[in-house]
């Protein structure tokens, strides 16, 4: 931290972390660690100061090092505190040898930082490219997360830059700490450092070397307490990971068309990487579209006004269950038009989404059947070829023999190919539609369902073996996983669901990248929510800690429903905990401490949500009516699809390709392909 | 919605042997698709056939250009300024049922030689049963 913040800030985050019940010692310099008597364990501290501590464990904290073993078996010369020398382009002593980032040591320094990192690539890159781009003084800002602590600085933290002059802000009891740095004038910001309150870092730091107007006390006053609202320059830059300025995010909306912060996301790359100048895109994307005249607009599409919650509200208080009666009430009528229209593939599932979290029966019930997206619409996952595959549902990933006997009987009798999926199910691919009834009897028939591998709802709850079988485990993961994965089975939400139980720290159901997370302590279990894979993986947040069985169940009852009320479309929780006003602390008001007064209505809602399960596709069977959609054609219902075609792939099938069928390799047929006749009604 | 059998809903001349019988009226349910497949060797070809929520019955190739796949029959119906369309299952461009014109291509291009539209069938209902015409 001695690189960050200074002597002030220092004494800040120490009381900060004193509050969170930990002693802070600086300067200690160990001489002994003393063993128990007897015994191999750590006890007892020893300080130079003559001081010491009794201690159970002890964590050795040093920092990042380069390889330089590696570098100096290569015959290349290392800084006095390691790293690769470097020159000004980022090339060793050999011309051969380029190294960036916290193994190369420019200026005899090395920076532990990803903004240097990237900047020292593109000099690479250009020197490659034969041109003589320099290593640029390096951005040093960081932002440092520490459990509930926030800590930001950057630029000349310290005032070293002559004549500067500083500016600070200190609130003893508050834990908040805040300094600007500023020129001889004190109108140039030069740097600055945030402990506890760091809102007023993203935004004054891309004014970093320019000039402040007014008063720049000013800025390091409460939120709200009439800091001048800032005017970023265009080249100021607003993402130091991906280099983006304020200029490339307004003409994202002025001149390329986007309209929202995902779309100026994809475009400038902004906020791509650590995310912590979003709060800054969005505001300025939202400036921008205010300034063209755009009304910045949560409507969900062309036929409804209202965002996605408003309009789960909406239908939840008019208590409405059909989409003809949604639209006609709430859908937006065109200037030219007499009616609202007949909905689209944005606002039917949606519809679709909001009926079925509300307990509104089957989803291919009566008109909600037009609503369901792809794979809902034929309750499998549609594939390439418009085949389907089936995942039958394993709760917790537990499965006895024969259970993988059938699943195994099943998929070879209908020539199906297999895989473990990532979610640690068993997926059979390549059932055409008329199928589909046909194999889901045969999973009733051996206890399973086919199971949610789609849509938007619960997929898998991802477990190890927990504290049955592992000599590690400390609580029963096995048994909460099944518990879970049957609550929450068929909970439609505005995205697909993933939740992981570990039986103990080492978490290897890595349930931290879930949705929900639950982690088993020596007491209970710790919940983590808003854990993502994919795109942009982030970690899971602690909400609460050492809960006990029914504690925990409650508060992910409250956690699923809140976010199935309030999130966007298509708004994984990870995005929704992220955005979310308050954040986590808010989260947790409402959660565990019903701040608004709605648990028990959260309650009822699952419990609804909890004694309406079905066996969907069990029931598809059960109803000739719902049968009737699982037909390949109208006037040949049992009739393959004749353009399907298979080739082999390590002795499975594969959907055939345009080159298969041009080369006229030989095309495999799925076992029970046989082509009936044609039933025509003429 | 109507619910009573509409008479003919396309215009045209008399039944004539183009005409091909793929199903009952009653067969079709208020916005959802059905494939039909129109037999004949090397001129085969598979057939989505729409009816609207007002009665309207409307034919668009089942041949999806955009994933290969014959599933356009399997796509959300709706209305896009008024115009009745059908949401390719797989990649989601929307058509419009009544010129198979593609209204919203989602970033993508049809697979190599495929059309970017749906060719359109004309639809003949007649004493409830739902005829279509190849294109002409």
């Amino acid at each position: 931290m001695g690189a960050q913040i200074d002597l002030g800030g220092g004494e800040a985050l120490k009381r900060r972390i004193n509050d969170l019940g930990i002693a802070v010692r600086c300067n200690s310099q160990t001489t002994q660690m003393r063993p128990r008597r007897g015994s191999q364990d750590v006890a007892r501290l020893d300080f130079a100061d003559g001081g010491t501590l009794p201690v159970d464990v002890v964590v050795v904290a040093t920092g990042i090092t380069a390889r330089d073993d590696l570098v100096r078996s290569a015959g290349l010369a290392t800084g006095a505190r390691g790293g690769a020398i470097v020159d000004e382009g980022c090339r060793t002593q050999d011309p051969d040898v380029w190294a960036i980032g916290e193994v190369a040591c420019i200026d005899g320094k090395v920076v532990g930082l990803v903004a240097p990192g990237y900047a020292m690539a593109e000099v690479v890159v250009d020197r490659l490219l034969g041109g003589d781009a320099t290593v640029p003084a390096p951005d040093t800002a960081t932002k440092l997360k520490l459990q509930g602590v926030d800590v930001a600085s950057f630029g000349d933290a310290f005032g070293r830059t002559e004549g500067a002059v500083e500016i600070v802000w200190a609130d003893p009891i508050g834990g908040t700490y805040k300094k600007l740095v500023m020129s001889d004038d004190a109108r140039t910001l030069l740097g600055g450092v945030f402990v506890g309150d760091i809102a007023p870092y993203a935004s004054l730091r891309p004014m970093l070397g320019r000039e402040l107007p007014g008063d720049p006390g000013a800025f390091l006053l409460p939120e709200g307490t009439g800091a001048p609202a800032l005017e970023l320059p265009d080249e100021a830059t607003v993402c130091s990971c991906n280099n983006v300025t304020a200029g490339t995010i307004r003409s994202a909306v002025t001149e390329h068309g986007c309209t929202d912060v995902e779309s100026v996301k994809s475009h400038t790359t902004a906020g791509t990487v650590c995310g912590s100048c979003l709060p800054l895109v969005k505001k300025l994307t939202n400036t921008e579209l205010v300034r063209a005249g755009v009304e910045v607009s949560n409507a969900l599409c062309e036929h409804f006004d209202l965002s996605r919650a408003q309009l789960f509200d909406a239908v939840r208080v008019a208590e409405l269950h059909t989409f003809s009666a949604i639209i006609e009430r709430f859908g937006r009528v065109p200037e030219d038009a007499a009616g609202p229209g007949r909905g689209c593939d944005i606002c039917r599932p949606t519809v679709a989404s909001i009926l079925a979290s509300q307990g509104n029966g089957h989803v291919l019930e009566g008109e909600q059947a037009t609503l369901q997206d792809t794979n809902d619409a034929l309750l499998a996952n549609i594939q390439k070829d418009g085949t389907y595959s089936v995942v039958p549902r394993i709760p917790g990933g537990e499965i006895t023999p024969a259970g993988l006997i059938a699943i195994g009987e099943v998929a070879q009798d209908f020539g199906l190919y297999t895989k473990i999926t990532g979610g640690a199910r068993i997926d059979m691919f390549g059932a055409r539609a008329e199928q589909l009834p046909e194999i889901w009897g045969r999973l009733v028939a051996h206890g399973f369902e086919s199971g949610h591998a789609y849509g938007k709802s619960l997929r898998t709850v991802k477990s190890c073996v927990g504290s049955t079988w592992c000599r590690y485990g400390v609580q029963d993961s096995m048994s909460m996983a099944v518990l879970l994965e049957l609550r929450y089975r068929g909970l439609r939400s505005p995205h697909k669901l993933k939740i992981g139980v570990s039986g103990c720290a080492r978490e290897c159901a890595e349930a931290r990248g879930k949705d929900v997370g639950v982690i088993a302590t020596e007491k209970g279990w710790n919940l983590y929510v808003g854990g993502n894979g994919g795109f942009t993986p982030r970690h899971a947040d602690l909400l609460a800690e050492d809960l006990s069985d029914d504690d925990l169940l409650r508060a992910v009852d409250r956690f699923l429903m809140y976010y199935i009320r309030c999130a966007d479309r298509l708004q994984r929780t990870a995005a929704w905990v992220a955005d979310l006003e308050g954040g986590i602390d808010e989260l947790r008001r409402v959660v565990l401490e019903d701040s608004l007064g709605i648990g028990a209505d959260l309650d009822a809602a699952m419990a609804r949500h909890v004694d309406a399960y079905e066996d969907e596709w069990k029931a598809v069977l059960d109803d000739p009516e719902k049968l009737r959609r699982f037909s390949s054609f109208v006037n040949a219902p049992a009739m393959p699809d004749p353009d399907l075609a298979w080739a082999d792939r390590r002795g499975q099938i594969r959907p055939a390709t345009p080159e298969d069928h041009a080369s006229g390799t030989t095309l495999l047929r799925s076992p029970t392909a046989a082509r009936t006749d044609l039933e025509t009604i003429r | 919605m109507t619910t009573e059998t509409p008479s003919i809903t396309t215009t045209t001349d008399d039944i004539g042997p183009t005409w091909e019988p793929v199903c009952r009226y009653d067969d079709l349910r208020p916005e959802c698709g059905v494939a039909a497949y129109l037999g004949g060797g090397e001129s085969a070809v598979q057939v989505a056939v729409f009816r609207l929520a007002d009665g309207e019955v409307l034919a668009v190739q089942h041949h999806d250009p955009y994933s290969g796949a014959n599933v356009v029959a399997r796509g959300i119906v709706g209305t896009r300024g008024g115009e009745p369309t059908v949401a390719g299952p797989i990649y989601k461009q929307v058509f419009s049922l009544r010129t198979g014109e593609c209204l919203a291509a989602s970033g993508r291009s049809p697979r190599p030689g495929e059309p970017t539209d749906l060719a359109t069938f004309d639809v003949l209902v007649r004493d409830g049963v739902v005829h279509l015409a190849r294109a002409r």
